[in-house]
């Protein structure tokens, strides 16, 4: 975590190309936008989300599988993305603020090719460690419709995973769930509106106050 | 001009799905009804294209000489006939489009509509995107997706006010 990022081609071992550039600068994709064709990834997502379900008991562990498909992504991207910012801001974000935009822009971006629509802190005084990452229209539930008898499940309870994957990978231990809020009468514009609850651990608020304490 | 209704019948001859969008441009008829209506147009589909004898272009048979050993035996496989397209009645057209699997889009307009093979092909296509790339759709079964039908809706009654 957190690269040096020097160009030290004199030091024996891993060596840099002149201008920085590594391969995990380049995506593997060499088109001008590398971009992913979105019939293929539906194709996929959808195989993903059949294989999840087999031999699950219930909602809940569908959930579950799907999030546990999409932690190691968050995990790996953390670092592939933060690789990619300059060398100045490679570190990993210290504060939830931080961590949550990072997470609204760059690895939105990174992955949908757009940030997300909004973020929120609960407005609950009683679960002051819960934000709201908000979603108007999640890519991966372009194609799907859920039936009516699951109609609690939220197939971007992937994203979440990925979402979770990151929190967990800068230290910010959470549990993330995705919710449907689509159809209520505010949601009508997008049907599909989804909501990715980012639960964090005790332990990262006790810290965050630790840290606001010393700084003021 | 306006769009009826769509039935859509798998190829076993099951109707899959059946909608209608416009109230009174078709008597309304049993589920019953529709169920016998698509078998009965899946049997009659599958005698036209028997009917109809596939022409062979002359020298089909000839095989061009080509280096690939056995090369000499493929007979080149011309189009199936297509079958049943168009049945017209005084009040009513009705359009059946029969996808590469077998799968057959009828759509049931008035017979002043124009360019309905546009409107069953951008049909087709949402059956690509909303049904076939839902991971809840089982193959050859009846069509229940919410995001199809909301997407169908507004597509035909962009057509039909136009």
């Amino acid at each position: 975590m957190g690269a040096s990022g020097k160009t030290g081609s004199k030091e024996p071992g891993l060596r840099y190309p002149a201008n920085g550039k590594t391969i995990f600068h380049r995506p593997l994709n060499r088109s001008k936008t590398s971009e992913l064709s979105q019939a293929s990834f539906a194709y996929l997502f959808s195989e993903m989300v059949s294989y999840a379900q087999k031999r699950v008991t219930g909602i809940q562990d569908l959930e579950k599988r799907l999030n546990l498909q999409g932690h190691p992504i968050g995990l790996k991207l953390l670092d592939l993305l933060l690789i990619r910012e300059p060398v100045r801001s490679q570190a990993r974000p210290l504060n939830i603020i931080a961590l949550l935009h990072f997470i609204k822009g760059n690895l939105w971006t990174h992955l949908f090719g757009r940030q997300a629509d909004r973020l929120e802190k609960s407005s609950n005084p009683e679960t002051p460690d819960e934000y709201m990452i908000i979603d108007n229209e999640p890519l991966v539930n372009a194609y799907v419709s859920v039936p009516k008898e699951m109609s609690q499940l939220n197939c971007a309870a992937f994203v979440a995973g990925i979402v979770e994957g990151v929190c967990d990978g800068a230290a910010f231990p959470a549990r993330v769930t995705a919710h449907t809020v689509g159809g209520k009468e505010e949601g009508e514009m997008w049907p599909g509106k989804t909501v990715f609850l980012v639960k964090f651990q005790p332990e990262v608020l006790e810290r965050e106050a630790l840290i606001g304490d010393r700084k003021s | 001009m306006t769009v009826f209704a769509l039935i859509i019948i798998n190829k076993a001859g099951g109707l899959i799905y059946n909608r209608t969008f416009h109230e009174g441009g078709l008597n309304k008829i049993s589920t019953n009804d529709y169920l016998v209506l698509a078998g009965t147009f899946h049997g009659v589909h599958a005698i036209t294209t028997r009917l109809n004898p596939v022409k062979n272009a002359p020298g089909d048979r000839t095989s061009t000489p080509s280096s690939v050993p056995g090369a000499a035996n493929i007979v080149n496989r011309p189009e199936p006939s297509s079958g049943l397209e168009v049945l017209e009645s005084e009040n009513f057209r009705l359009q059946c489009f029969n996808t590469m699997t077998g799968t057959k889009f009828l759509l049931f307009t008035d017979t002043t509509q124009a360019n309905v093979d546009v409107t069953i092909r951008r049909v087709y296509e949402m059956y690509s995107d909303y049904v076939m790339k839902n991971p809840f759709y089982q193959l050859e079964m009846p069509i229940r997706c919410d995001m199809f039908d909301r997407k169908l809706l507004s597509y035909i009654r962009e057509i039909n006010n136009r």
